[in-house]
C-alpha cells in the first residue's frame, strides 16, 4: 500500500516536466527539488537519530564548492613558490568528490560533537558552518571569495561509446534532480528499515536502555551523520551544476532553517515529511510573489507555518496518517509476516 | 566447584565525599540466581551501574567470564552477553512491543551497511530470522495480544515483561535485573517468578536487585544484603531470614512485628 502510493507520486513528479512548460514555475521546482535532498539528509539525523544540526547547510556549500572546483580546477599558492594545481575534472567526477568530502566532513563534525550531544551538536555544527563560510569567503585565491565562482559547467552523463549527454536545459536538471532525490529517499528509506535504523531510534527513545542491550552510541550516531552529509553533499553539488554560479552565500544560516522548517512541518521522522514540508515550503514563496507585496509574502510564509505546527505538532504526515489509521498498519503487517513465517518453520 | 560467572572484588564508588558503596566483595557462580538486596540508598542500583560500565568503579575490579571489565563501555560489556534492565525506563515508550524486542536483537545478525541498504540476500535472511525470533520471544514472555500496542502504553507490569524481553532478545549468558516485579500485582508476580526460573534453566546466570521480600526469598538461590554500601550478609535464603543484622538493618531495631510478618510470608 505504502509503496504503491510512493510509486505514484514518483510517476506524478516524473511527468510533471512533459505538462509544465513555465520556465519559471520549473525552476522553481528544481531549487525545491534540490533543498528537498537536503531536507531529506536533515530528517535523518533530527528525525531518526534527535539530533539538531542547525549548520547542515555547511555539509551543502562544501558540496557544492568541491564540486565546482573539481569540475574548474584551480592553482593555489600555499608557501613561496609551492602551488597546488588542479586540472579540471568532469563534473560528474565533482558530484562524486563532493558526497565523499561532505560525508567526511559530517564524520569529523560526529566525532568531534557526539560523545558530548544534545546541545553541543547544535553549537558546533553552528560553528562548523560559520567556520566554512569564512573560509570560502577569505581564501580568495581558492574560492574567489566574495567574486563566486562562475561559470560552472552543467553535468556530463555518458559512456565512452554511447555518447555524452550535457544536461544544460531545465528539462534535464529537473530529471537529474529527481534521480538523486529518489536514490536519496530509497537509500534513508532502507537504512531506516535495517537494523541499523532501529539502532538510531531505539538512541533516540532512551539512550541507556539503548546501550544497554549492546547500541554502540558513537558508531550509530556517526554513521548517521555521515550518510546525511554526504546526500547534503550531493544536493550541493546539483546545486552548483544547476546555478552555476556560488558565492560564500550558499552557507547563509537561512537555509538550515528553511530546511528545519521542511523537515518539522512535514513531519521529522516520517520518509516523506521533508517532501510534503519541502513542496509547501519551497514552492509557497513562488504561489505568493504575484499576488502580495514582499513584506506581506513573509508574513504569510510563517502564518503558514504557525497554523500547520498547531493544527498538526508532529508534523502533516504523522499526523495525517495517525488520522487515516495508515501509522499502526505498518506495524500490523510486519508482525503477522514475522508470525507466518515462523508458522511456516514449524510446518517445515 | 561451580565456574564462577561474575566476581566483584574490593569495589569501592565514591561520589565526591559521598561513599556510595565502600568495599564490596562477592561472586555468582554460573547457573544461579542471586539476590541482592538492602534498604533504600544501600548502593545496590550504583553496584548495577558499576558491574555494566555505566559508572566506572573508585577502587577494586569487576571480572566476568574470566575477564576485567575495567575500562570497558557499556555496549561492550553487553557484547560480552552481560545485560541488564532498568527500575524506570525498561522499554523504548514509542515503538510497538514488537519492535521493541526486535531493537534487543540488536546484538544479533549485525550486516554490512552495503548489504543492508541494498537488501542483498544475507542482509534479506538475517532481517526475516530476527523478525521470526522477536515473534517468539514475544509470543513466549506472553504479550503477543499486546505485540502491536506501543510499549509506553502498557501497563508498568506489562513494560517489566517488555523490558525482559528486549534483555532477553540480546542473548545474555548473565541477566541483571533493577526491581523487576515493582508494580507488578500478586499474581502477576507469581508467573514472573516462573519466568525467572525457566530463564534460569535456559542456562542463563541471574542476579537481581528487588524489594519485594517474599518474591526474593522464594526466588533466590542466594542473598546478598547490602547496607550503607558494605555487604553485611550473604547466604541462602533461611539463613538471612533469621540473621539479626539483616533484620536490624532492613527493618529497624524496634520491628519486631514486621519480623513476625516476614516469617509469616516466608
Amino acid at each position: 500500500m505504502k509503496q504503491i502510493v510512493t510509486l505514484l507520486c514518483l510517476a506524478f513528479f516524473a511527468s510533471v516536466p512533459i505538462w509544465l512548460t513555465d520556465p519559471y514555475l520549473l525552476n522553481a521546482l528544481i531549487t525545491t527539488g534540490i533543498f528537498i535532498i537536503g531536507a531529506m539528509s536533515l530528517n535523518l539525523l533530527l528525525g531518526f537519530t534527535g539530533q539538531l544540526s542547525l549548520g547542515h547547510i555547511a555539509f551543502f556549500g562544501i558540496g557544492a564548492y568541491v564540486s565546482a572546483l573539481t569540475s574548474l580546477g584551480f592553482d593555489v599558492p600555499i608557501y613561496g613558490d609551492f602551488h597546488i594545481v588542479h586540472v579540471p575534472w568532469p563534473p560528474i567526477a565533482g558530484f562524486f568528490l563532493a558526497i565523499v568530502i561532505s560525508g567526511f566532513c559530517g564524520y569529523l563534525v560526529g566525532r568531534l560533537s557526539f560523545s558530548v550531544r544534545g546541545a553541543y551538536f547544535v553549537i558546533v555544527t553552528i560553528s562548523f558552518a560559520e567556520v566554512v563560510r569564512l573560509v570560502a569567503l577569505n581564501w580568495v585565491e581558492l574560492t574567489q571569495g566574495p567574486l563566486a565562482l562562475t561559470n560552472i559547467p552543467s553535468i556530463t552523463i555518458g559512456l565512452p561509446g554511447l555518447g555524452y549527454l550535457v544536461l544544460k536545459t531545465k528539462f534535464h536538471n529537473y530529471y537529474l534532480v529527481l534521480a538523486v532525490a529518489a536514490i536519496s529517499y530509497f537509500l534513508i528509506s532502507r537504512l531506516v528499515h535495517s537494523h541499523y535504523g532501529r539502532a538510531m531510534r531505539g538512541l533516540m527513545e532512551n539512550e541507556t536502555l539503548a546501550v544497554a542491550v549492546g547500541i554502540d552510541v558513537t558508531k550509530t550516531l556517526t554513521l548517521a551523520a555521515v550518510i546525511s552529509a554526504g546526500i547534503a553533499g550531493a544536493a550541493g553539488s546539483l546545486y552548483a551544476h544547476y546555478i552555476r554560479i556560488i558565492d560564500p552565500d550558499v552557507f547563509a544560516f537561512i537555509s538550515t532553517v528553511t530546511m528545519v522548517i521542511m523537515v518539522v512541518s512535514g513531519g521529522k521522522g516520517s520518509l516523506a515529511g521533508p517532501v510534503v514540508g519541502g513542496v509547501i515550503f519551497g514552492l509557497l514563496p513562488v504561489f505568493l510573489r504575484p499576488i502580495m507585496p514582499p513584506e506581506a509574502q513573509w508574513i504569510t510564509y510563517g502564518v503558514v507555518l504557525i497554523v500547520i505546527l498547531f493544527v498538526m505538532p508532529r508534523g502533516i504526515v504523522p499526523s495525517l496518517a495517525a488520522k487515516l489509521g495508515l501509522a499502526r498498519a505498518g506495524g500490523t503487517r510486519r508482525a503477522s509476516v514475522a508470525v507466518s513465517e515462523r508458522t511456516a518453520e514449524e510446518h517445515a | 566447584m561451580a565456574e564462577t560467572v561474575l566476581s566483584i572484588e574490593h569495589v569501592a564508588v565514591h561520589f565526591g565525599g559521598l561513599v556510595a558503596i565502600s568495599d564490596m566483595n562477592f561472586h555468582v557462580d554460573k547457573g544461579e540466581i542471586v539476590s541482592l538486596i538492602g534498604p533504600n540508598g544501600a548502593g545496590k542500583t550504583t553496584a548495577f551501574n558499576v558491574m555494566t560500565g555505566f559508572l566506572t568503579p573508585t577502587k577494586g575490579a569487576v571480572n566476568y567470564c574470566g575477564a576485567d571489565l575495567k575500562g570497558k563501555k557499556p555496549h561492550e560489556i553487553a557484547d560480552l552477553g552481560l545485560i541488564r534492565t532498568f527500575q524506570r525506563t525498561s522499554v523504548f515508550p514509542n515503538d510497538t512491543v514488537y519492535d521493541n524486542v526486535l531493537m534487543g536483537l540488536h546484538r544479533q545478525g549485525k550486516v554490512g551497511l552495503a548489504e543492508a541498504i541494498l537488501g542483498l540476500p544475507r542482509a534479506r535472511a538475517s532481517e526475516k530470522a530476527q523478525r521470526a525470533r522477536a515473534a517468539e520471544l514475544v509470543r513466549w514472555i506472553g504479550l503477543e495480544a499486546r505485540a502491536n500496542d506501543l510499549a509506553g502504553s502498557l501497563s508498568y507490569g506489562e513494560q517489566r515483561l517488555v523490558g525482559v524481553a528486549l534483555a532477553l532478545a540480546a542473548q545474555p549468558k548473565m541477566l541483571l535485573l533493577d526491581e523487576p516485579v515493582s508494580g507488578m500485582n500478586a499474581s502477576e508476580t507469581h508467573t514472573f517468578v516462573q519466568l525467572i526460573r525457566n530463564i534460569r534453566d535456559r542456562g542463563v546466570t541471574i542476579l537481581l536487585v528487588e524489594h519485594d521480600m517474599p518474591m526474593v526469598m522464594s526466588v533466590s538461590d542466594r542473598i546478598v544484603v547490602l547496607n550503607y554500601g558494605r555487604i553485611i550478609a550473604e547466604g541462602p535464603p533461611d539463613e538471612i531470614r533469621k540473621n539479626p543484622a539483616v533484620i536490624e538493618a532492613y527493618l529497624g531495631q524496634s520491628a519486631k512485628d514486621v519480623v513476625k510478618e516476614v516469617a509469616v510470608h516466608a
